[in-house]
């Protein structure tokens, strides 16, 4: 079946009255809950796991969609109205954003964010749908130790170049493996990490595991800092935007997909980098270089169409290779998974009018969004005003509720408790969290297809280098994880050191 | 007291450190526990994987303590409702804990209509709300909806408890 048929076939599953209330509910409820701060979308997603329980596959699927773009753009109305954004990928849609908003042109800013979201999502959608099937073709021919070598790649990619530090980052996913391998080893049935508890024979739910590190971890991190008096939001009317404003967003929003889709769809992708990307570029190329930094319109335009191509690039991976490459993406695999459903290239083989329902709906719901935000954009500031008390407690409330109603025992709780801990514990001291979600979600894969290529190869290690495209990724992983060494050899010939001990101690200064 | 606070800051990292150490070690201790008898259609066996997330969890705890020993400090995370400027909070914080901890040990015994009540009126005061029968008044509204809401809605049924024949 060709692309376009299967994706006609997508649209009418999705547009049954049935499946499009249950877009509408979920774009209603992932911009709803993505624009309360401190809900970044991959804890949308979380918390919202539990709704979308009762309802089967495909109309789950369906209200995915709409909670993935609606809580993608709810981040961006956080971060223009109160300036600090929650998640790193709006860092930069704050910088111009915020000032724009300050100088009284808020509304140019939440239309030129939702039209550019719009615009770059219904692009970005349109990539995957092409993609994907492309990505799957080539994915097929892949055997054991070429997933293995990819699986490697992922993790490592993600653990080394995002984040400050690759140190916490390694920790971080060290944990994340551990955790992982809590419960029944798949193979030979034995019972790893479960200090005798029957109830961690089966391992850790990633459900909870995911709420507990998101959600529960946050509301105790921002709870120990809460700041006594709340940032003041801007008070919005309807967003529109002026003929000069459409001049000046257009090309951005163009620009900005052509960054964001291909760095989301890598494995080390995210979309820090090329919404950063978009923001030089589009104060290079400006005519207006000089409103840079005191509310320039492209600023906001370029960074978040990329922000917006960057997810739908995300979900190239993850449906074609099973791969997540962010946050949300990992959760939306921990999803999939719940429903006993594994992405991969067998995926569209064996579950394709679901998956192209999925992709339909991830059209219909980037159109909702721009239908149902521009007009509700008043009533979505509002909710910036919500009591904090009230928030932090809804918070702990639904994560509650979402970990318990997984299985129904008091037990998940305690792990829940337990591991939103560490969630703390992290936050305080810069671990970051993707690698340690990544590392739950990815660790039992990986050591299956680690375990599966050399009972192929009977034990002999070479089995691993067993397929060119392994040997290839084994090169990229090798230069990942030598450049800083490579780049630090080239710095200790040059004579600058700085001084080991603090300043003010009394010690000698080093420094030359 | 820039010195001495920074200095206090820079040795409670090194209880991450432990605690990947602690972690690594656990792993290796439960995995070198597992007996397992060599055989040929799964050379790799139960035991290689732990050993490596052991390995890599250890020497992850040494990198770190010495990199922690050196100056180096992981940055606390900010956010909209972040005020990195004052210490944590333990007064928030510890009874936040406390009426999770209460919502867990009632919640199969009571049911969670109860618990959730004790768990969002509890969670709202510790957070600085001062308005007692407001938030009550919101919290039992709340642990009733979503009751309700996963039963009737999602199929789903939370435990009664000792409301059990009322609800």
């Amino acid at each position: 079946m060709d692309v376009w048929s299967s994706l006609m076939d997508g649209f009418a599953t999705a547009l049954t009255p049935m499946n499009f209330l249950y877009a509408v509910i979920g774009v209603v409820l992932g911009t709803a809950v993505g624009v309360l701060p401190g809900l970044g979308p991959a804890m949308t997603v979380a918390l919202l796991l539990p709704v979308t329980y009762a309802l089967e596959p495909t109309s789950a699927f369906i209200m995915f969609a709409g909670i993935y773009y609606g809580g993608m753009y709810g981040g961006s109305t956080t971060s223009i109205l109160l300036n600090t954004p929650g998640e790193s990928s709006s860092v930069v849609t704050a910088i111009e954003g915020n000032k724009m908003a300050k100088a009284g042109r808020a509304a140019q800013a939440l239309a030129t964010a939702a039209i550019g979201s719009f615009v770059a999502g219904t692009i970005g959608t349109a990539l995957l749908a092409v993609c994907a099937p492309i990505v799957v073709k080539f994915a097929v021919s892949l055997g054991a130790p070429s997933y293995f070598a990819i699986m490697v790649l992922a993790l490592l990619a993600v653990t080394a170049v995002l984040g400050s530090s690759r140190l916490r980052g390694f920790a971080s996913l060290g944990l994340g493996l551990a955790i992982g391998l809590v419960g029944m080893d798949s193979v030979t049935g034995q019972r790893r990490l479960t200090f005798g508890q029957p109830l961690l024979a089966d391992g850790l739910d990633i459900v909870v595991v995911a709420v507990a590190i998101f959600a529960v971890g946050e509301a105790l991190w921002v709870a120990a800092h809460l700041r006594r008096t709340p940032l003041h939001a801007i008070p919005v009317g309807q967003p529109w935007m002026g003929k000069s404003d459409w001049k000046r967003s257009w090309k951005p929003w163009l620009r900005g997909t052509a960054f964001g889709f291909p760095f989301g769809a890598l494995p080390a992708g995210g979309a820090e980098i090329p919404t950063f990307l978009s923001y030089v570029t589009e104060k290079r190329l400006s005519k207006h270089p000089e409103e840079f930094g005191k509310g320039a319109i492209e600023g906001v335009a370029g960074p978040e169409a990329a922000n917006n191509a960057a997810a739908a690039g995300t979900l190239t991976p993850m449906l074609a290779l099973g791969l997540p490459t962010n946050a949300t993406a990992a959760v939306m695999l921990a999803a999939f998974t719940s429903y006993g459903i594994q992405p991969g290239p067998q995926l569209f083989e064996s579950q394709g009018p679901l998956v192209w329902a999925l992709i339909a709906s991830l059209f219909i719901g980037n159109t909702l969004l721009l239908l149902i935000n521009l007009p509700l954009a008043p009533m979505w500031a509002k909710l910036l005003q919500l009591p904090r008390p009230y928030l932090y407690a809804g918070i702990l409330f639904f994560a509650t509720l979402g970990a318990y109603s997984v299985n129904l025992q008091a037990f998940d709780l305690v792990i829940l408790l337990v591991l939103g801990a560490l969630g703390f514990m992290m936050r305080r001291f810069g671990l970051p969290v993707l690698p340690l979600i990544l590392g739950v979600i990815l660790g039992p894969r990986i050591e299956g297809q680690l375990r599966k290529t050399l009972q192929l190869s009977a034990g002999d290690p070479a089995g691993l280098l067993g397929e060119p495209i392994a040997v290839g990724i084994y090169v990229i992983i090798g230069l990942i994880l030598l450049w800083p060494f490579a780049y630090k050899m080239f710095r200790r010939n040059r004579p600058e050191r700085r001084p080991l001990i603090p300043a003010n101690s009394g010690a000698a200064d080093y420094s030359d | 007291m820039t010195s001495l606070t920074t200095g206090l800051k820079g040795r409670s990292e090194l209880g991450v450190a432990l605690l990947l150490g602690a972690a690594g070690v656990l792993v290796f201790l439960d995995a070198n526990g597992l007996a397992t008898p060599y055989s040929k259609s799964d050379p790799v066996g139960p035991k290689t994987v732990p050993f490596i997330v052991a390995g890599m969890l250890v020497v992850c705890a040494v990198l770190l303590a010495l990199n922690v020993l050196r100056g180096g400090k992981g940055e606390a995370e900010g956010g909209e409702d972040v005020d990195l400027t004052h210490p944590a909070d333990w007064k928030t914080v510890l009874p936040l804990a406390g009426a999770f901890i209460l919502n867990i040990l009632l919640i199969d015994w009571a049911g969670w209509v109860i618990s959730g009540t004790v768990l969002f009126w509890g969670s709202v005061l510790a957070l600085g709300s001062r308005r007692y029968v407001r938030d009550g008044l919101i919290s039992v509204a709340l642990s009733l909806l979503t009751f309700y809401g996963f039963y009737l809605g999602l199929g789903i049924a939370l435990p009664a408890g000792l409301l059990e024949g009322i609800l």
